[in-house]
């Protein structure tokens, strides 16, 4: 028995069962525990966001909006988006209606002809309002879309981090995706996407993290796309967790006329 | 219509004095300009030339409120190149009040129903295709109504109750302008009067069934494109002849895309026996659609629309000779191609109709370019095609015009 002990100690201190295998089927619980603190804070929120959508060039373009956001039941979610600025969105409104293992249903709010037209959602790979965040970054990937594997760990900004990778099983833009996630708030401090030739292209950084209603809160997060060097960076200007908001708001009524209370 | 605007007017003034903390003001310089690349000109000189539309607009939207109740005024300062016209255009103008379950609209406002891209059988609202076929922007394809709209909410079923007491056509391209097919002269329109038994009503039911979006539509009103009556041998009179829709549509997710389906009863009140070739007989039109994204930021979508008239058999009997013949059942087929890029600040479109009845089509490539958050640019052509000169798009074949439009949002 104490021979085996030895062995296991040495075999460990050798790196032949190292911290990755320990951890090996620990790494989807981690992400699924990422996700809801990264996704699903609360039982609904309310934020007036600010991304900036910044060119190599340094030419800037922003995007201004409310999201608010309820939690379903089973990992369902409805979001509400209401466009502040630029001009040409302005007054424009979006409702999805998240669903866990089925297509999201999506309308937009076309002001100037007072149209609400119901969406095509198929691909959440695509750009959220021309930013380099897609629907899916915004909303949550499912996370069966993926094959999870727990690679190490690591230290970022102090903090100690569990380190994951995500392989998509269907094709995507990006094969692989690394995710350093905090130990102790289960916040993703980093994403790395790889693409198909295994080059880096685009980073996710969490650059701040405040506690809202006491839970923790990205209120500053950047998606950087490495090869074009554009990037777009999202301030949360304010965020308020359990507001109370009613399942009413996420309605055709309310997508044709904001609901004041809540926008403002 | 003038006291309606003027009355609205002097509420907007009022609500902007007590309201004046919670203002908004913001609006958009525009010039658009679209000219002919078929080398003819019209017939008519005042009016004639390469040009079928140029011009400037400035846009001032002033929206406020508080509480239950709140406004907004968009109008439109238009300066006309070509007939040297300036006016101003209530775009909308309008007065909320919400309550618990119920919205009330009062006021100038623009309505849209259905769910045809282009298409439209529920959505009976004023439309202007001159703005269409000489390329501005799209939003100009819908017009305001003066009406009153009562809106009540319900997890059961939603409603929507809209009465207009003006009556307002459609705004079709004007033979100054366009070739088109217009084989006598037009002495006069005879709009209906603005009386109280000629107010237009329209309902529409809807709720959501089984994760599809289903709505019900009823209207009674007028036709919106005019009947022709000939006053002479070479004159003619229009007039807008009564007519009831009774209609649907549902819409959701299907097959990985956006699957939709609307379909509408056309009651010509004033010919139902089919007899009368000036007013047009009842017709059942319909209409499937479906979009798809098949890539990263590109959407297609497909339309098959048809048009079944009903006394057929009346209709051809009663045709004068040598009147242009339309089928028993007329079609079209759209098809809208949408990619995006550079950030979603490119984008290169195209939509086109086809009928393989009256083979003739109307294609629309479009490229717009946001330069900065408040600056976006548009180029397009409008083609237009046909066998015969007398159909829908083909009477249109001469007036293929490049259009482009420049917009400064503030």
């Amino acid at each position: 028995m104490k021979r085996y002990l030895i062995q296991l100690i040495l075999l460990l201190m050798t790196g032949l069962i190292s911290p990755a295998v320990l951890h090996a089927e620990d790494a989807v619980e981690i992400v699924k525990k990422s996700q809801e603190v990264f996704f699903y804070p609360g039982k609904d929120m309310q934020a007036r966001v600010k991304m900036s959508l910044i060119a190599k060039t340094g030419a800037q373009r922003l995007r201004e909006l409310t999201m608010l956001r309820k939690n379903g039941s089973g990992g369902d979610q409805k979001y509400f988006m209401y466009f502040h600025n630029p001009g040409d969105v302005r007054g424009m409104a979006f409702l999805v209606n998240k669903y866990s293992g089925k297509d999201d249903d999506r309308w937009l709010f076309i002001p100037s002809i007072n149209l609400v037209n119901r969406i095509a959602a198929r691909d959440s790979r695509s750009s959220f309002v021309g930013s380099d965040f897609t629907y899916e970054d915004v909303s949550g990937r499912d996370i069966d879309a993926d094959t999870h594997k727990y690679l190490k760990e690591d230290t970022i900004q102090g903090k100690p981090c569990h380190v994951i990778e995500s392989t998509p099983k269907s094709t995507t833009e990006y094969t692989r995706k690394v995710s350093w996630i905090d130990k102790t708030t289960y916040i993703p401090l980093k994403d790395e996407y790889y693409d198909i030739q295994g080059a880096l292209y685009k980073t996710f950084t969490a650059d701040k993290i405040e506690t809202v209603n006491g839970l923790p809160a990205v209120t500053k997060r950047t998606m950087v796309n490495v090869k074009s060097g554009h990037r777009t960076e999202v301030v949360f200007e304010s965020i308020a967790y359990n507001v109370g908001i009613g399942d009413d708001v996420f309605s055709e009524r309310y997508l044709r006329k904001p609901p004041e209370k809540w926008i403002k | 219509m003038k006291t309606l605007l003027f009355t609205i007017t002097i509420i907007l003034t009022i609500s902007c004095a007590s309201y004046a903390q919670d203002i908004t003001f913001h609006g958009f310089i525009q010039s658009n300009i679209s000219s002919r690349i078929t080398g003819k000109e019209t017939p008519d000189p005042s009016e004639g030339g390469d040009f079928l539309s140029g011009g400037d607009k400035i846009r001032a939207e002033v929206t406020g409120g508080s509480g239950d109740s709140d406004f907004a005024l968009k109008a439109d300062l238009v300066h006309d190149s070509i007939s040297g016209n300036d006016e101003v255009n209530i775009r909308e103008g309008y007065i909320d009040y919400r309550s618990t379950n119920y919205d009330l609209r009062i006021g100038r406002q623009i309505i849209t129903w259905g769910i045809g891209d282009l298409l439209f059988i529920n959505d009976i609202y004023p439309k202007n295709y001159s703005a269409l076929f000489s390329g501005q922007p799209m939003e100009y394809l819908k017009t305001g109504s003066d009406a009153i709209k009562i809106a009540s909410y319900s997890d059961t079923i939603s409603t929507e109750l809209v009465i207009i007491p003006f009556f307002e056509p459609y705004t079709l391209p004007d033979p100054k302008r366009f070739f088109m097919y217009s084989p006598m002269t037009i002495i006069n329109s005879e709009k209906p009067r603005n009386e109280l038994e000629n107010t237009e009503t329209a309902l529409r039911l809807y709720r959501q069934i089984q994760g599809f979006d289903t709505t019900i539509y009823v209207y009674r009103g007028f036709y919106k494109t005019p009947g022709m009556r000939p006053a002479s041998l070479t004159e003619a009179v229009l007039f807008y002849p009564h007519l009831s829709v009774y209609g649907f549509s549902v819409q959701g997710n299907f097959a990985n895309g956006v699957l939709g389906i609307e379909g509408g009863y056309y009651d010509s009140r004033d010919d139902r026996n089919g007899d009368d070739f000036t007013t047009p007989n009842s017709a059942t039109k319909y209409i499937l659609g479906y979009s798809r994204q098949f890539w990263t930021d590109f959407t297609a979508g497909v339309q098959y629309y048809g048009e079944y008239m009903h006394q057929y058999n009346n209709y051809e009997s009663s045709l004068p000779a040598g009147m242009p013949k339309t089928d028993n059942l007329h079609q079209l087929i759209t098809l809208r191609l949408t990619q995006m890029l550079k950030y979603n600040t490119l984008r290169l479109s195209l939509f086109s109709f086809y009928s393989p009845d009256d083979k003739d089509c109307f294609i629309i490539p479009e490229i717009r370019y946001n330069i900065t958050d408040s600056l976006w640019t548009e180029a397009g052509f409008n083609f237009f095609g046909g066998k015969d000169t007398m159909t829908f798009f083909g009477q249109f074949d001469k007036n293929d015009n490049l259009f482009a439009t420049l917009r400064y949002e503030f």
